[in-house]
């Protein structure tokens, strides 16, 4: 039996591998049509590897990705696709913003406010699709792509008619009222890496237990695998479809938090942009497992963070996002490839053992 | 059957007597009348003006083909959540036609280029059965990625262009006024401005607005916007009356069934998906290279998503995509114009609210009349208190109109039954 589960994770992890490294191959294809020189372009993209602050940089990156990928992982569990983890980090962001600013607390309390009131907004907003879903039987895919636009055009104006301030220091860019000292997440390293990495790192191990070590994991996992058995033996799948879609939303809350307390500490425009969209893409290739996510949470940090390098060599930076487009392609075609030739494998064992049982 | 519909059904089988052709005049025409009261009463000529009408046309065309677009994936029974992908595709193959040899080429290009992006799509969703939403949201990411990247390649130092911005589009397409109703020219002679004059005499109901609405679809006709509109009944006599689209219908709704007959599902599925690629990429290059002369980075701004939910609010039917467009077109359109038309609109809701409330009424469900009625006073408090509608909830409105439609209209919504759903051939025997 335990053969058996790491023969299966070996083949998973392996077509992870695999996907990346045809991602790479393709990549290098539109390099050489565009006329740049795909070994130039890999040597250092890849070289910058070595260097310590790409690498801080990478982990603080990669701090938002791994919470993200997270939320679509808890809803990917029970089959539910929660594409509104960007709105519901936005709606989050300036709920936090405006609320970690009015009140005044000592540090560790007022940065555990924060976060309470982000998990708080994200899981209200999620909670919209979950009940469009439970009570309205409104599918949550469509659904959350609308609160997404609409939490977009909310926030835009909330931000824009009440809780904007002229900053003092005629800096261009307009933002909310700082946050007090006492609401700012730690650096790890000064400037380069917040702690909110251990945020995630806790975020992660926690999805673990709870997915995989808790019954309420176990139902969850039960009425992804299979609703019907999942409901004959007394799960309530309306329940479970609100929870996991409150839970996922808190934790959406959570993933603008490193760029709101840790590095800009007011809200402004095209904060944490696109960092929930991402986390899809980091789900998938993590395979909705924390390892995994942890794993390819720092590989897309560091294609973001080690892009920038490729600006010197005159290649486009743009290339990098083409790269985790494909990856996220790649990932899910090799996966299925994956699966149908390891079914195959498994029932031509089953069908030799059977034989030789007959014979 | 229960009372309360038997109850209603002297009523309904009057309306449900008329042609569909009378129909669509009568809540045409309603729609103009309720449009002149309010115009009348809140003093906001621009409302029914032709400029409007022309402009929401011009807005809501995009949104059309991008809504069309959705309509022959799902009819297919594959979920496109790629459009916006696939419009910014269609939209930097304009910008880049456009510049180099002119608009048709840059269209003619995006049509190739958004049908490649769409067998893209149906490789992976049909022949590698990876999950619809998930192949759509790698096609938004890749196309994003790509155009930023060819267009620091292309555009990138050249006069007028830049990293995120194509060069002005040599035009080419055709524009014109149509004879006799708008004052269009023919050859040399310009011919008089009939529905002109008749938009200009506001104190009359109703006859400025029709001859306004009339003008406004007759006059600065670009010809991109005719094939456009076009593409709807094309698409009803297609999926309506061809075996083709008979077939192409049965993949989006029992693919099992259609395979049992002998219909190639996987290859309409191909078909269906280029179609629809092609569609949303026309979308994109009417933004490039008719509504602006340039490709712009993050030009197409979400439509793509008004476009999946315009397909749904009209219930996956041609015409029903063109009324969605129009209805999401028109705040827009409005607002281009002048900012101080907007809250008329309020009253408009107000009055259609008060409409539905008594035909709630009427068919005696009373639940669904109070929670109207509540709305109408709630939208003509709006209407009096509100100055300026900020420009965010015009942005938003369609997103919320589709989330009120799907929560509160679903009994009527009627998606292709198979869409999103995974299929193998074989694989049901």
């Amino acid at each position: 039996m335990k053969r058996q589960q790491l023969q299966r994770a070996a083949v998973t992890a392996a077509s992870s591998v695999l996907a990346v490294f045809v991602a790479l191959l393709i990549s290098a294809v539109i390099l050489l049509i565009t006329g740049k020189d795909p070994v130039k372009a890999f040597t250092t993209l890849f070289g910058a590897a070595g260097d310590t602050r790409v690498i801080q940089g990478s982990l603080n990156r990669a701090t938002p990705l791994m919470i993200s990928a997270a939320a679509v992982a808890i809803g990917f569990k029970m089959n539910l696709f929660n594409i509104g983890v960007e709105g519901q980090m936005r709606v989050a962001l300036l709920a936090t913003a405006v609320v970690g600013a009015a009140v005044n607390l000592p540090a560790p309390l007022h940065i555990a406010l924060c976060l309470v009131v982000a998990m708080a907004s994200g899981a209200v907003w999620s909670g919209i699709a979950g009940w469009l879903k439970v009570k309205r039987g409104v599918n949550e895919v469509i659904s959350t792509i609308m609160l997404n636009f609409i939490a977009l055009s909310l926030v835009a104006w909330a931000f824009d008619d009440f809780f904007r301030v002229e900053s003092p220091n005629e800096s261009v860019l307009v933002k909310t009222k700082e946050l007090p000292k006492s609401a700012w997440f730690p650096d790890l390293v000064d400037r380069r890496l917040n702690g909110m990495l251990l945020v995630a790192i806790a975020v992660l191990i926690l999805f673990w237990v709870i997915v995989w070590k808790t019954r309420f994991g176990f139902r969850l996992r039960a009425s992804g695998g299979n609703p019907g058995a999942a409901r004959v033996t007394g799960v309530h799948p309306q329940r479970m479809i609100l929870i996991s879609m409150l839970l996922s939303g808190a934790l959406a809350g959570l993933v603008g938090m490193r760029a709101l307390l840790g590095d800009v500490h007011a809200y402004q425009n095209n904060l944490a942009e696109q960092q929930g969209f991402n986390g899809i893409a980091v789900a998938l290739l993590g395979r909705n497992h924390p390892l995994g996510i942890f794993f390819s949470a720092i590989l897309f940090g560091f294609l973001g963070e080690a892009s920038g390098k490729l600006q010197l060599e005159d290649i486009p930076k743009e290339i990098a996002t083409i790269m985790s487009g494909i990856i996220v392609l790649a990932v899910v075609i090799i996966n299925e490839a994956v699966k149908r030739w390891d079914d195959r494998r498994i029932q031509r064992k089953a069908a030799a053992e059977l034989e030789k049982v007959s014979a | 059957m229960t009372a309360v519909t038997a109850v209603a059904a002297p009523e309904r089988s009057g309306w449900k007597g008329l042609s569909p052709a009378r129909r669509t005049m009568i809540i045409w025409l309603g729609g103009m009348f309720v449009l002149s009261i309010v115009r009348i009463i809140a003093d906001a000529d621009d409302l029914t003006s032709s400029g409007t009408i022309a402009s929401t046309l011009r807005v809501a065309t995009p949104i059309l083909l991008a809504g069309m677009a959705g309509l022959w994936a799902e009819r297919a029974g594959i979920v496109n959540i790629g459009i916006e992908g696939m419009m910014i595709v269609g939209s930097w193959c304009g910008g880049y036609g456009a510049w180099k040899w002119g608009s048709w080429a840059g269209i003619a290009m995006a049509l190739v280029a958004g049908s490649l992006v769409g067998l893209l799509h149906a490789l992976a969703t049909v022949r590698f059965n990876v999950d619809h939403v998930v192949s759509g949201i790698a096609i938004n990411t890749l196309a994003a990625g790509a155009t930023e990247y060819l267009s620091i390649i292309f555009f990138k130092g050249q006069k007028g262009g830049g990293e995120s911005q194509s060069p002005t589009g040599k035009g080419g397409y055709g524009e014109f006024d149509m004879p006799f109703l708008s004052g269009g020219r023919i050859g040399s002679w310009r011919s008089p401005d009939i529905l002109g004059w008749f938009e200009r005499q506001h104190d009359l109901p109703l006859v400025p607005d029709v001859a306004g609405f009339v003008r406004g679809l007759t006059s600065d006709i670009y010809l991109p916007t005719v094939v456009a509109i076009a593409i709807i009944p094309l698409t009803v006599w297609v999926l309506w009356r061809t075996r083709f689209g008979l077939r192409l219908r049965s993949s989006g709704e029992s693919p099992q069934a259609g395979e049992s007959l002998g219909v190639p599902i996987n290859r309409l599925r191909y078909q269906a998906m280029a179609v629809s690629g092609s569609l949303a990429a026309f979308g994109g290059a009417y933004l490039s290279c008719v509504f602006t002369s340039t490709y712009r980075q993050g030009q197409t701004g979400g439509q793509g998503f008004i476009g999946l939910a315009t397909t749904i609010f009209g219930n996956w039917q041609p015409w029903g995509v063109f009324r969605g467009s129009i209805l999401f077109g028109f705040p827009t359109a409005l607002k281009f114009r002048d900012e101080k038309n907007v809250p008329a609109l309020f009253l408009v809701a107000t009055i259609a609210l008060a409409l539905v409330a008594v035909l709630m009424l009427v068919r005696r469900r009373n639940v669904w009349a109070v929670s109207c009625l509540a709305a109408a006073v709630c939208t003509v408090i709006a209407y009096n208190i509100i100055d300026e509608v900020p420009s965010e909830f015009v942005a938003a409105t369609p997103y919320i109109v589709t989330v009120i439609v799907l929560a509160g209209a679903r009994q009527q919504l009627r998606p292709p039954a198979h869409a999103g759903l995974p299929y193998r051939p074989g694989d049901s025997h």
